[in-house]
């Protein structure tokens, strides 16, 4: 086929500067955020001795602080609506391990869900939502830890933006004097699997069912550390430093055989507008990059991720898969999930996994679970709710 | 100005209009931070999952964009933009080009300028907006349904049959909720509607759906006016 005929040159941009400046390091994020808060610009929330911190390090070698008690926690809404085993599981190790944290109702989402999706929104609003939770966790007295991978990397991209950028720090204030709100902007920004990363010894030191014979795939959130990288963690010790730790460091630590695969750095297909009304591509995505390559390469027990997108794509999209005979059904759940299991949690009260898609019995059993035993347990509770007996499943009743 | 091919796409649409959706996107405060050049190594391209199932490349929006193309610009805007994953796997790019971040200004132009794509994109999508905007979460229990998820198996179906059941025998307080993901205050509600009125939001939801700005705007500003709040007097303190 001979090339289209060019009927004119491309304009120019000739006026354009390509000025190419090295990314910020995390180290220097936090100073910019100090010397604003000198400058009377913000108050930064500060990770204080209540909070218990150790340190991680990140992918360019900075120390990032990782609160570990007295946490708030910005929940996630894929994780809370669709997949809630997810968020109890992290409430349930905090609770096992003896720590204090706080789940508030003066909690919205990031919002970034819908902007990724939608476009549905800007700079000063998307900024102004994450302030406004920042603010109420700063109110609460308690250092915020986020649940989902995309508010942890759609609010490194609202610090970046409110870090480079006066005028859009001006629009972010007024909105919070309109509010009644303080403009805050916490130390680090913290995702939940840090929190889990950190705490692997000691949830290994509690663990009671042996996962020596379970062999685990992870699949790493993009939004966790393909968006503004820099303060995601690493470790020399796992995959010699190259790629992130969180989740594979965990598995270790437990006991399970962590198995490559070839695409371990895809995404899952999650899409964000896709998942919701464009599945066809969610689907193909996730199970033909995925998890098929996990079957044909590691033939894993278990996938394990560290965001809500990524459970929910991998998993959910399986049964459309095996409908057309694919090499699918590989059990997917969180992080959290995996280690309260390890920690004799019940698979149904605490880690809800009849809300996944993919049979969990057969990974169930080689934990040493009678899943029959446990799901008449779960139905017990679910009947006494449904007689009015009880309102609620509490805590004490897991 | 003429169209770069001779077959290109969109020769109706004046050069001028082209040129002013263009513009409104090199306009936006982050654009000065997306593109540094192209090495043209494709390694972007090779990263994005929509490359894989759609006729879709970031390379292509870097390299467009960069050169100030504004016909093929305003042919991506319309035929390319909704296929990105938002993923940002692009941003492995070694001239630390954001792709991604390109694509997301390049959406909120074409929903502000209601663009006809952009509608026909986000048609089945509306449910969603109309759930973040009024509730605070994105995705609820209670949209578990087969009809919205025929393609997830029966256990959507036993989701939704035992929807309210199941929810209460979750055991941290704040889940046992249907309509929300979790139990978000009223108070906090309203504030982040307050957020998407003061910033402009509620305009480029009307650009995009108008019946969908008409609900979203009664049933929120009625509540604001039972919990007292005075819109005027909050709009003058952002002014």
């Amino acid at each position: 086929m001979s090339p289209l005929p060019i009927v004119h040159e491309p304009t120019k941009a000739k006026d354009r500067v390509f000025d190419r400046k090295p990314p910020l390091t995390d180290a220097e994020y936090k100073e910019k955020l100090f010397a604003l808060e000198e400058q009377g610009e913000l108050i930064v929330h500060r990770i204080g001795e209540a909070q218990k911190a150790v340190e991680l390090e990140t992918k360019t070698g900075h120390k990032k602080k990782v609160p570990l008690d007295n946490t708030w926690h910005h929940k996630s809404c894929g994780q809370c609506g669709h997949i809630p085993g997810y968020s109890t599981a992290i409430f349930w190790l905090i609770r096992q391990l003896g720590l204090t944290y706080h789940d508030p109702r003066d909690q919205t989402s990031c919002t970034a869900w819908n902007y990724y999706a939608s476009a549905t929104s800007n700079a000063a609003a998307q900024a102004a939502v994450a302030v406004r939770n920042f603010a109420q966790a700063y109110e609460d007295g308690y250092f915020p830890i986020v649940h989902c991978g995309t508010s942890f990397g759609h609010y490194k991209e609202v610090r970046e933006e409110l870090l480079h950028h006066p005028e859009l720090r001006a629009q972010v204030r007024k909105i919070m004097d309109a509010l009644g709100k303080p403009m805050v902007f916490p130390e680090e920004i913290v995702h939940y699997s840090e929190w889990v990363h950190a705490q692997r010894h000691a949830i290994a030191g509690r663990q009671v069912r042996d996962f020596s014979s379970i062999t685990a795939t992870v699949h790493p959130a993009c939004h966790y550390h393909k968006l503004v990288v820099e303060d995601a963690v690493y470790d020399r010790e796992l995959y010699d430093g190259q790629r992130t730790a969180i989740v594979s460091g965990l598995v270790k630590a437990l006991g399970a055989k962590v198995a490559d695969y070839s695409t371990w750095h895809d995404c899952c297909g999650f899409g964000f507008r896709h998942i919701l009304v464009s599945r066809d591509f969610s689907r193909s995505f996730a199970t033909i990059r995925k998890i098929e390559r996990m079957k044909e390469e590691a033939d894993p027990d278990v996938t394990l991720t560290h965001d809500t997108g990524c459970v929910t794509t991998l998993d959910k999209s399986q049964f459309a898969a095996k409908a057309h005979n694919r090499n699918v059904g590989i059990p997917v759940m969180s992080d959290a999930q995996f280690a309260a299991l390890a920690m004799g949690a019940h698979p149904y009260k605490v880690c809800q996994l009849h809300w996944h898609g993919v049979d969990m019995k057969p990974l169930l059993e080689l934990m040493g679970i009678d899943h029959q035993a446990a799901w008449t347990e779960f139905e017990e509770q679910a009947r006494r709710i449904e007689a009015g007996e009880i309102e609620y499943m509490t805590w004490e009743d897991c | 100005m003429e169209p770069i091919y001779a077959d290109a796409k969109y020769q109706e649409v004046p050069y001028a209009e082209k040129k002013r959706l263009f513009d409104e996107v090199k306009a936006d405060l982050r654009f000065e931070t997306q593109l540094y050049g192209c090495y043209e190594c494709g390694i972007c391209v090779a990263a994005c999952p929509s490359a894989r199932f759609y006729d879709f490349s970031p390379r292509v929006f870097a390299q467009v964009v960069s050169r100030e193309d504004v016909h093929t610009f305003y042919e991506l805007l319309n035929d390319s933009v909704w296929d990105c994953s938002q993923c940002f796997s692009c941003t492995c790019c070694p001239r630390q080009n954001n792709p991604g971040g390109v694509i997301t200004l390049m959406r909120e132009v074409a929903v502000n300028n209601g663009l006809k794509s952009a509608k026909d994109a986000l048609k089945a999508y509306s449910r969603i907006i109309y759930k973040i905007m009024s509730t605070g979460t994105q995705v609820a229990p209670d949209m578990l349904q087969p009809d919205f998820f025929p393609d997830w198996g029966p256990d959507v179906q036993q989701v939704s049959a035992n929807l309210d059941v199941w929810r209460r025998a979750i055991p941290p307080e704040t889940m046992h909720t249907v309509e929300l993901a979790w139990d978000v205050s009223e108070k906090t509600r309203l504030e982040l509607y307050l957020i998407w009125k003061l910033t402009g939001n509620l305009e480029m939801i009307e650009n995009i759906d108008e019946g969908l700005f008409m609900i979203l705007e009664e049933v929120m500003e009625e509540l604001l006016e039972e919990h007292g709040y005075d819109l005027e007097e909050i709009e003058s303190v952002v002014e």
